[in-house]
């Protein structure tokens, strides 16, 4: 009896201590900075697969002919945090923009605080000032949240930011990724050898066996064996099987460590 | 040839100590520079919301006529402030204390204006003043980044110095201690700014 009643008594003071420290310590953790360099990291869920699809291959085929990176992240909760503090720390933490020009540009949604940040690394302040950035999300960006459309929003907004930008920065796609950027081609020559190696081993060896089947028998085994391995060869390109109108697959070069000021707009809707 | 020998030990030691000792003292001086260049940034972030604070009390004084007070407040604040200068190469505690007080001092009267300002729809409705605004909040966000960035290249450095024995050498070079921001009272509190 009184052991459980010590017992509780301690459990209760280690749930106190537990949400005292919950309290103290109420801050975001950026996630780890992403192998893949894209420009949409939808936490949240906000915008559907073919949303996001769209708005990645929008902001990346801009920065293909820029070099600018504008990376839209959303979020569950600011978990108590201040948004353009988060924003800041976030875009200095995955270094986005070149590190030269410091030309990265972060916008950062959390759901249910309904607050966004835009802000721009050093080198775009000129352009995007807060005064501006203010503007794009008082009247372009929040009224379309108002209206529930997140995509509509990051879409129209991203637009304002490119015409901002417009003719500061130009650049052509790093080579690491043009490899990445098209999985389709190494796709196609790995089908392309194992047809020859396939139609040479008929050739030599084939005279007992296939004079059984008949005509079907081996072009059909060789429908499955080439439909399987068509499929196992894709999976190997990181899932680049099913991209193949979409030609990002990240950023060139990744993010270029971009620093930025703090400096920046934010809103709520 | 033996005779030479304990002098050439000699030299091996001299030249082993100094390079150590030219290690500790150029790296306290890299560091020193970091420190430099990122209070050259807070005092910019600084400057910069001095200057936005003279539109704002255009704009602000061009469309509500209310309370002088709270203006003058503003400008008094500012005025102080901008009098309070910093040596970075010689950061004393004292001086950042003062230029905390000071900044402080301008970030509450302005603060107080901007919670009174919230009574004229005109002004709130006014595309150039919500610009101001959000200048503002933006600068806020850059003083607090540079001032995280000021402590974060305090610490190597205070770090650096105050280990045995590079503080004996480092107190012999004359590398002092650099103090690091500390919240004044309404100091971290960025100016509220409503929308």
């Amino acid at each position: 009896m009184i052991i459980s009643k010590l017992n509780s008594s301690l459990y209760f003071k280690l749930l106190v201590c537990f949400f005292v420290t919950q309290l103290g310590f109420a801050q975001y953790t950026i996630p780890e900075k992403p192998t893949l360099a894209t420009s949409v990291y939808d936490y949240a869920n906000l915008l559907s697969s073919t949303e996001k699809l769209q708005l990645e291959e929008k902001l990346i085929k801009y920065s293909d002919s820029t070099t600018t990176q504008i990376v839209v992240i959303t979020i569950e909760s600011l978990k108590g945090e201040d948004v353009s503090q988060l924003a800041t720390n976030w875009a200095q933490t995955w270094g986005i923009g070149q590190s030269k020009e410091d030309n990265g540009v972060i916008i950062l949604v959390s759901k249910t605080d309904r607050k966004i940040a835009i802000n721009p690394g050093y080198g775009l302040e000129d352009r995007l000032t807060a005064g501006i950035g203010g503007e794009i999300i008082r009247n372009i960006i929040t009224p379309e949240f108002k209206a529930g459309s997140y995509y509509n929003g990051l879409d129209k907004g991203t637009d304002a930011l490119i015409d901002v930008f417009k003719g500061k920065y130009k650049g052509e796609r790093k080579q690491k990724a043009k490899e990445k950027g098209f999985p389709i081609l190494p796709f196609i020559i790995i089908i392309v050898i194992i047809l020859v190696l396939i139609s040479k081993n008929k050739g030599g060896g084939g005279g007992g066996n296939s004079g059984n089947r008949g005509g079907f028998g081996p072009s059909l085994l060789d429908v499955i064996i080439l439909s399987s391995l068509g499929r196992g060869g894709g999976g190997g390109f990181g899932g680049g099987s099913s991209g193949g109108g979409f030609g990002g697959g990240g950023f060139g070069g990744g993010f270029g460590g971009g620093g930025f000021s703090g400096g920046g707009s934010s809103g709520s809707w | 040839m033996k005779r030479f020998l304990p002098w050439i030990i000699g030299a091996v030691v001299i030249f082993g100590i100094y390079s150590y000792v030219k290690g500790i003292n150029n790296t306290a001086v890299v560091y020193e520079q970091g420190i430099k260049e990122a209070w050259g940034n807070v005092q910019t972030s600084y400057q910069r919301r001095n200057d936005l604070i003279g539109n704002l009390v255009k704009t602000v004084q061009g469309a509500a006529e209310f309370e002088k007070s709270t203006l003058t407040a503003v400008i008094e604040a500012r005025a102080k402030a901008t009098a309070v200068t910093v040596d970075p190469t010689n950061i004393t505690p004292e001086q950042l204390t003062q230029f905390n007080q000071a900044q402080s001092g301008v970030s509450s009267s302005l603060s107080r204006l901007l919670v009174s300002v919230e009574r004229y729809p005109d002004l709130k409705a006014n595309q150039n003043f919500l610009k101001l605004q959000d200048e503002l909040a933006s600068t806020e966000n850059q003083i607090l980044t540079a001032r995280t960035r000021f402590n974060e290249a305090v610490k190597p450095y205070n770090n650096h110095i105050k280990v045995f024995p590079n503080s004996v050498f480092a107190g012999m070079f004359g590398f002092k201690e650099k103090p690091y921001f500390e919240a004044v009272a309404g100091a971290e509190k960025p100016v509220e700014v409503q929308f």
